[in-house]
């Protein structure tokens, strides 16, 4: 009997292993990379009505992050400004700026500015500010440097992995309670890392790890 | 063969990259909801948007001529009689007037040291942005302001003898160019700041007598 199929066509069933091993690497290498959140939502940057800049207000002026976002220690929800937060300065400083605007128009009518959300966790997700500021979460650790932000982008990838990190080491993320506001507050005191432990311990930091903890 | 099929893997994945991008990219785009599975749900969400009503604001105001439950002024007959409703129900604490329509000369609350740190916490944030941490008026916003306007000097004689209910009048709804920060701070809170720019007039104008004598020797006196 002859050959039917020539002495290559042993090295197909290779050649289509191999190919196929590669494919399905690429594929899960890709899907592992581009569908999370750490693809689809870090760095987003709208274009904001107003081109608030944090960094000018933060550094020159030295606002506290609550003296705009007022009730973050009070309350679930951080509160976004209302103009009149604005126009308690710009009623004197850069009065006429065309910047300012839609502010003063706001202002004037009542009607809102649609400050575009950069930040918005998936509806079945509960988050409460207050609790995570007054047991020494700093804002930075998830909306990163805003103090050094001149157009605020989605810094973090708020995964539920990223969330799980600090909810099952808070020693590793915690801070003064005085020092939440403070951006660019670095542990100095060698002593920390004992003293974020005793901190975790003494305030009751326990981060629930259960789904019904943030899925309520 | 090999080589064909490597170089099209290659290029593909080079081709995915370059259109897709890297993780944390910066992109004007809207995040993109691979599962949007009830990511968004049909809920009020706080200062959220409400296509329904007017203004189109899912926070509410409560209708006219009514008021919420809990907050009528007669409680007698809603709270049990252990309740402290001071916060609630007296007019003086929160309008910082008496029933004559005086301004109150004094402070309506307990002074602690707890109320004096809430003081301090609160006009760092809200009050020294124009009248400075020391309260002499020279905040940041004086290098930005119209050098016509200058915020006032809280430690000058003239709000010295201003009285407690004033100054907490004047935080509520504002003076001249500065606006009222009710919305900011609660009564309680207005409080504090008043006892902490008490505390502020008192420190500028201090003598070595105001220090107790054990701690005089650390400053040298």
């Amino acid at each position: 009997m002859s050959n039917i199929f020539p002495e290559v066509a042993n090295k197909v069933p290779r050649w289509i292993l191999f190919g196929l091993t590669l494919k399905v690497l690429a594929i899960i290498a890709g899907l592992y990379y581009y569908f999370t959140p750490s693809y689809t939502r870090a760095g987003y940057q709208p274009v904001q009505p107003v081109s608030f800049d944090h960094s000018l207000h933060v550094k020159q002026v030295g606002l506290d992050c609550r003296y705009c976002h007022t009730f973050v220690d009070r309350s679930e929800h951080s509160t976004v400004p209302s103009s009149n937060t604005c126009m308690n300065c710009h009623s004197v400083v850069k009065a006429d700026s065309d910047k300012l605007a839609l502010v003063r128009e706001s202002y004037q009518t009542g009607e809102s500015i649609e400050w575009v959300k950069i930040h918005d966790t998936p509806d079945y997700v509960y988050f409460n500010h207050a609790v995570h500021v007054n047991r020494g979460v700093s804002c930075v650790h998830c909306h990163g440097q805003v103090d050094e932000m001149e157009e605020v982008y989605h810094a973090k990838s708020f995964t539920m992995n990223f969330c799980l990190d600090c909810h099952r080491n808070p020693e590793e993320f915690i801070r003064p309670v005085d020092k939440v506001y403070d951006l660019q507050w670095e542990p100095e005191d060698p002593e920390w890392e004992e003293q974020a432990q005793a901190f975790v311990h003494d305030w009751k930091v326990m981060p629930p790890e259960s789904c019904s903890g943030c899925h309520r | 063969m090999n080589r064909i099929i490597t170089v099209v893997y290659i290029f593909l994945i080079i081709l995915v990259v370059s259109v897709l991008g890297f993780r944390g990219s910066k992109s004007r785009k809207e995040p993109l909801y691979l599962f949007p599975d009830m990511d968004r749900q049909a809920r009020y969400e706080p200062q959220g948007e409400n296509p329904f009503f007017e203004d189109k604001m899912d926070d509410r105001l409560p209708p006219q001529n009514t008021i919420a439950r809990g907050n009528a002024l007669d409680r007698a007959g809603v709270f049990s009689s252990g309740f402290d409703a001071t916060e609630l129900t007296d007019v003086a604490f929160n309008t910082g007037r008496d029933e004559a329509g005086e301004f109150l000369k004094e402070l309506p609350i307990e002074v602690n040291h707890e109320l004096m740190e809430l003081g301090r916490e609160r006009y760092d944030i809200f009050c020294a942005v124009c009248h400075d941490e020391t309260g002499d008026g020279n905040g940041a916003v004086k290098n930005f302001a119209p050098p016509t306007l200058s915020s006032a000097n809280l430690l000058t004689q003239l709000y010295i003898d201003q009285s407690e209910g004033e100054i907490y009048n004047t935080i509520s709804y504002g003076k001249n160019t500065m606006m009222g920060y009710a919305d900011k701070l609660s009564p309680k809170e207005r409080w504090a700041v008043v006892l902490y720019v008490r505390a502020l007039q008192r420190a500028a104008n201090a003598t070595a007598d105001d220090i107790p004598e054990a701690k005089r020797g650390e400053l040298g006196l």
